[in-house]
């Protein structure tokens, strides 16, 4: 695997708390790669980082093999995308775009702006200020004056939130799209396990400072390491010490046969939800388990005595916490 | 609500109208009349007092005026971004910092601008230390001449300067600053090309209102410049004392006001342009 962005044993500390403690990560040439945790987990200290914008207390910060830890951000071939998208406000959409060019004293700045106002569909909206874009508009010259640097790596933080939420799955997808044509590695910042479950080819997910797990979005939602990755990357029924998720939490007026796992219950409440009903059932131990029912599968009031099952094979086990 | 807002403007309206227009009536009034002989106004109508701001002789003075208040603008400028940017970028201290640029407003500018004065003349601390120290053999002429005169404006204005430019700079975003150095520019670069620009519309109020302070201030080229230097607010207030000529005084003044006037309005155009 060829790693473009290594972080060694990188910590960041503050007078009052450890915002970042002994992280080590590396970032695959050419993915998506996707930060995730609660808000105040370090994930956007860790993207500060290396984006240069903090020096980290400790630590290595590997850019192509080659040390960046104490680089200022002007000298580090990563670019940002952030969440507001900080565009200059004096300057038109093209002039945001070039800006970055000229200083690198390239010589030709047409081509690889025209090229770039082509890949993000910005073309008609060059002369604009960043108050005369749409939202969209915005995230799409913040991408592209990123882009037109070709950079090593293209930070994103939470480049989705700022958007209107009907805009988001669109935007989600493109993001994809514009990765995989670019081929430049992303590697973003999102609290949103949903949008990093869609988006990403390898999930960190963070806490306390630390990465928990880091794997494909298959791998840490369906084999999570701990409690905490299984209940951060979506609902989990913990039924004696064992996760289910909702949408394989089957439930039926007869106990199942062939020795799958069942337990008796009460359902408690039963909401429509459109595409299925969420069913809410109080187990003979006192927990409850949500399930995903969907319509076809008989319909439930509350008060009703039903069995609670779900196959081995789609349990969550992971170790004891202390 | 419309109704009774309209009251609340009642008072103020009263008030200017009283102690602003009338007078101002009253001024544009006598600078179309002829002098009186000891003092006051008598007909007949004349534009004359106005005719004699051509003459070289007040013509000077008024350029004189308009040059010292703009080097006095320009050396503010140079003094108060560089500092404003120092106060707004400094993660402790902020209120500490902004309180000495204005706590000299607390004593009166007569105590301070003589202050200066015994600083600067022949025998003041300045030459006294200089000579003591056989630096020099005689006392510098630092009082009495145009160099007074702007160090005085500089030094009485420089917080008009300061104080805009720094909400300006307060007001702009970190990650706008971030995006440049993310971009590749140097952080004089990042100054020249992000901090600057943004920061316009503070340098823009900053330089109208020294400008505009300058051009009209009289303690200060009065005290500062020992009459030999003299500009334009002194040149007003010696019409309606000494000189007895209250027609031209009231002449000088309206024409001040209307160079004030029109920098105001082209400084407010520009701003709106920008919006």
């Amino acid at each position: 695997m060829d790693t473009v962005l290594e972080l060694c044993q990188v910590s960041k500390r503050y007078p009052h708390h450890v915002a970042v403690d002994q992280l080590s990560l590396e970032v695959p040439r050419g993915s998506l790669f996707s930060l995730v945790g609660p808000s105040g987990c370090g994930k956007t200290t860790t993207l500060r980082l290396i984006a240069g914008f903090e020096k980290p207390s400790e630590g290595q910060i590997f850019l192509n093999g080659r040390e960046i830890s104490h680089l200022p951000p002007y000298q580090r071939n990563v670019t940002t995308v952030f969440q507001n998208y900080a565009l200059f406000p004096h300057l038109s959409a093209r002039a945001n775009i070039e800006f970055g060019l000229r200083h690198r004293k390239v010589q030709d700045l047409e081509t690889p702006v025209r090229k770039v106002i082509e890949l993000l569909e910005l073309a008609g909206k060059e002369s604009r200020l960043p108050s005369e874009l749409s939202g969209g508009e915005k995230q799409r010259v913040a991408l592209a004056r990123s882009l037109v640097l070709e950079p090593d790596v293209l930070l994103l933080d939470e480049p989705l939130s700022a958007l209107d939420p009907r805009l988001r799955k669109q935007v989600r997808a493109e993001l994809k799209s514009l990765q995989r044509r670019v081929g430049i590695t992303f590697l973003l910042v999102t609290h949103d396990q949903e949008e990093a479950l869609s988006l990403s080819d390898q999930i960190a997910v963070m806490r306390g400072g630390r990465i928990e797990q880091v794997g494909s979005p298959q791998e840490v939602y369906l084999r999570p390491g701990s409690r905490f990755v299984a209940s951060f990357l979506g609902a989990v029924n913990w039924i004696n010490n064992v996760g289910v998720r909702p949408e394989v939490t089957r439930i039926s007026l007869h106990p199942p046969g062939n020795g799958h796992v069942s337990q008796p219950a009460t359902i408690r409440t039963a909401t429509f939800l459109g595409n299925c009903y969420h069913l809410e059932a109080e187990l003979s131990s006192g927990e409850f388990a949500v399930a995903e029912v969907p319509r076809g599968n008989g319909v439930y009031r509350p008060g009703d005595r039903v069995h609670v099952w779900w196959h081995e094979q789609d349990e969550i086990r992971v170790p004891d916490e202390p | 609500m419309n109704r009774l807002r309209s009251y609340f403007l009642a008072p103020a309206v009263f008030f200017l109208v009283l102690l602003f227009v009338t007078p101002l009536g009253i001024i544009l009034g006598y600078s179309l009349l002829s002098r009186g002989a000891y003092g006051g106004v008598e007909l007949p109508v004349t534009v004359e007092n106005y005719l004699r701001l051509f003459d070289p002789l007040y013509a000077l003075i008024l350029i004189r005026s308009v040059a010292y208040a703009a080097i006095a603008t320009l050396v503010c400028l140079l003094l108060g971004f560089p500092l404003a940017l120092f106060i707004a970028r400094s993660q402790k201290h902020k209120t500490l910092f902004l309180a000495l640029v204005v706590i000299p407003f607390w004593t009166s500018f007569l105590v301070r601008t003589y202050a200066w004065m015994f600083l600067l003349r022949d025998t003041g601390l300045i030459n006294f230390t200089l000579q003591r120290l056989g630096i020099l053999s005689e006392p510098l002429p630092l009082l009495y001449n145009a160099f007074a005169v702007v160090l005085g404006l500089v030094y009485g204005y420089l917080p008009f300067m300061v104080l805009p430019i720094y909400a300006a700079l307060e007001k702009l975003d970190r990650a706008v600053l971030e995006a440049a150095a993310d971009l590749g520019a140097r952080p004089f670069e990042a100054l020249w090309r992000v901090t600057l620009p943004l920061s316009m519309p503070g340098i823009r109020a900053g330089t109208v209102l020294v400008f505009i302070s300058c051009l009209g201030s009289y303690l200060t080229p009065d005290l500062l410049g020992g009459g030999k230097t003299i500009m334009i607010g002194t040149l007003i207030q010696n019409q309606f004392t000494s000189a007895r000529n209250w027609p031209f005084g009231s002449a000088l003044s309206l024409v001040l006001m209307a160079i004030v006037m029109l920098m105001v309005l082209s400084a407010l155009r520009r701003q709106e342009d920008r919006l």
